[in-house]
């Protein structure tokens, strides 16, 4: 067992060992421009290609219905603006969760900086988005766009996309799915107009997104015109990593179904321990409808980055959405937007190969811990 | 507008960041009676969420947040028990 057991795959996933080895392959085989028509470059494009349909087949797409990214967060910003931007005809009104990742909201602030209106809409204590309210905000004339997350990145609810897609489907309006954190793990919800995903939280190299538009969809980047990427994400394409990234795709993706099993039995110990081992914590999240890997939960009275300190001397990289912990010096959206508690919080994401006992560790020495700060605050 | 309970107590929490707002509030509010208003003085943006949510786990009501004029909220919470 190693000496500090890795809890933040929501964060990012470690390299799969498949992508380590498709990634050295590549950085030989297919560094050429795959635009070109000699030889090296054929070879390239040929890698470059294989790699988008073994993708788009994981993630229910057709081939020419994705294109690769520098990140899951420029995929949003792409997808978010370049079908705003192609249907601008039809409205400048863009509907999102108030839980979604914050290339989502950034993304959206620009649209409303640039004259366009965006309604976020709220969610349940557990963060799961209210249906009824999304329902009637995609209802509303002049809707261009909505967007809404597959799982919550830091409390692992499940959001219900296909329910949502319906709904969009019956106003005509296409529904941005935010995959990050189910795809590799999950299969991918029925009724995404777009899609995004980002390689490294499935085990691939870090600067790979994927941005796919399914067909029909009316999209136009907002960016200069480039002739990559079926115009949709401008710049030379990242051969080596994308071909890395596939191959961590099909690796996780044919564990999955065994390996997320095992790591939901590990999640669901946690959320049922903690609040018998630590007094005063509420766990945060669906207990059921949940992304299999991510647990939070916050320790009433406890300074959210001290706890982080004092796991990290302990051998445990974990996340918080504590304010203390951000360098913005704000509580996490999503937190804020649930109505939980803020401070004292951490969030675990167990990665493939995490074990049993390492979980088991952590359990053994979290109570004493958060006795410990509460103690130096002065809390009896 | 409804009619704010004037508080039995205010504690000035101002300048102080979470979790030290919530522990001088669950430390103080046995200081006032039962159905007494407990003023939580603060500008820490996370009191703003983390009181109401102290008050759904320990059973007591958030009555409601003011905005105050120099910055925060007066955040007040009647005792239940």
């Amino acid at each position: 067992m190693s000496l500090v057991a890795y809890f933040d795959a929501a964060s990012s996933e470690p390299l799969h060992p498949q992508a380590r080895e498709a990634l050295l392959a590549a950085i030989d085989a297919g560094w050429a421009d795959p635009a070109r028509l000699y030889g090296q470059a054929r070879r390239a494009h040929l890698l470059l290609e294989q790699a988008r349909t073994e993708v788009a087949e994981a993630l229910g797409a057709r081939p020419d219905e994705v294109s690769f990214t520098s990140s899951g967060t420029q995929a949003v910003h792409l997808g978010v603006l370049g079908t705003l931007h192609g249907r601008r005809r039809a409205g400048r009104h863009l509907v999102t969760s108030a839980v979604e990742h914050s290339s989502v909201l950034h993304a959206g602030a620009l649209h409303e900086r640039d004259g366009g209106t965006m309604e976020t809409v709220g969610v349940s204590l557990t963060g799961r988005v209210d249906l009824g309210s999304f329902t009637a905000a995609v209802a509303r004339p002049g809707t261009a766009l909505a967007c809404l997350q597959t799982a919550n990145h830091e409390v692992g609810t499940l959001q219900p996309v296909a329910e949502a897609a319906e709904a969009c489907r019956e106003h005509g309006v296409p529904l941005l799915v935010d995959a990050a954190q189910t795809a590799g793990r999950m299969p991918t919800p029925p009724g995404w107009s777009v899609l995004t995903a980002s390689a490294h939280k499935w085990g691939g190299p870090a600067g790979v997104g994927v941005l796919a538009v399914r067909k029909g969809t009316r999209f136009r980047s907002f960016l200069p015109e480039d002739e990559r990427e079926r115009r949709r994400v401008p710049g030379f394409e990242n051969v080596p990593a994308v071909v890395a990234a596939a191959a961590a795709l099909r690796a996780t993706a044919a564990e999955a179904e065994r390996e997320q099993a095992r790591i939901s039995e590990l999640v669901a110990r946690i959320r049922e321990t903690v609040p018998e081992i630590v007094p005063d914590v509420e766990v945060i999240g669906d207990p059921v409808e949940r992304a299999p890997h991510i647990v939070t939960f916050s320790c009433l009275y406890v300074d959210g980055e001290a706890l982080l300190t004092e796991l990290d001397k302990a051998g445990f990289a974990v996340s918080s959405g504590s304010s203390c912990t951000a360098s913005t010096l704000r509580p996490s959206h999503v937190l804020e937007a649930m109505g939980v508690l803020t401070h004292g919080n951490v969030r675990v994401s167990l990665p493939r190969g995490a074990s049993a006992a390492e979980v088991d560790r952590f359990l053994a020495v979290l109570p004493e811990l958060v006795r410990r700060i509460r103690q130096d605050a002065g809390v009896a | 507008m409804t009619e704010v309970t004037q508080p039995a107590l205010t504690i000035d929490a101002l300048g102080k960041k979470c979790p030290i707002p919530i522990i001088m509030l669950a430390e103080q509010i046995n200081y006032v009676p039962l159905n007494a208003v407990v003023a939580v003085l603060a500008d820490d943006p996370a009191a703003y969420t983390d009181v109401p949510a102290w008050c759904r786990l320990k059973s007591h009501r958030h009555v409601g947040s003011y905005e105050l004029p120099e910055g925060g909220w007066a955040i007040h919470v009647r005792r239940n028990y």
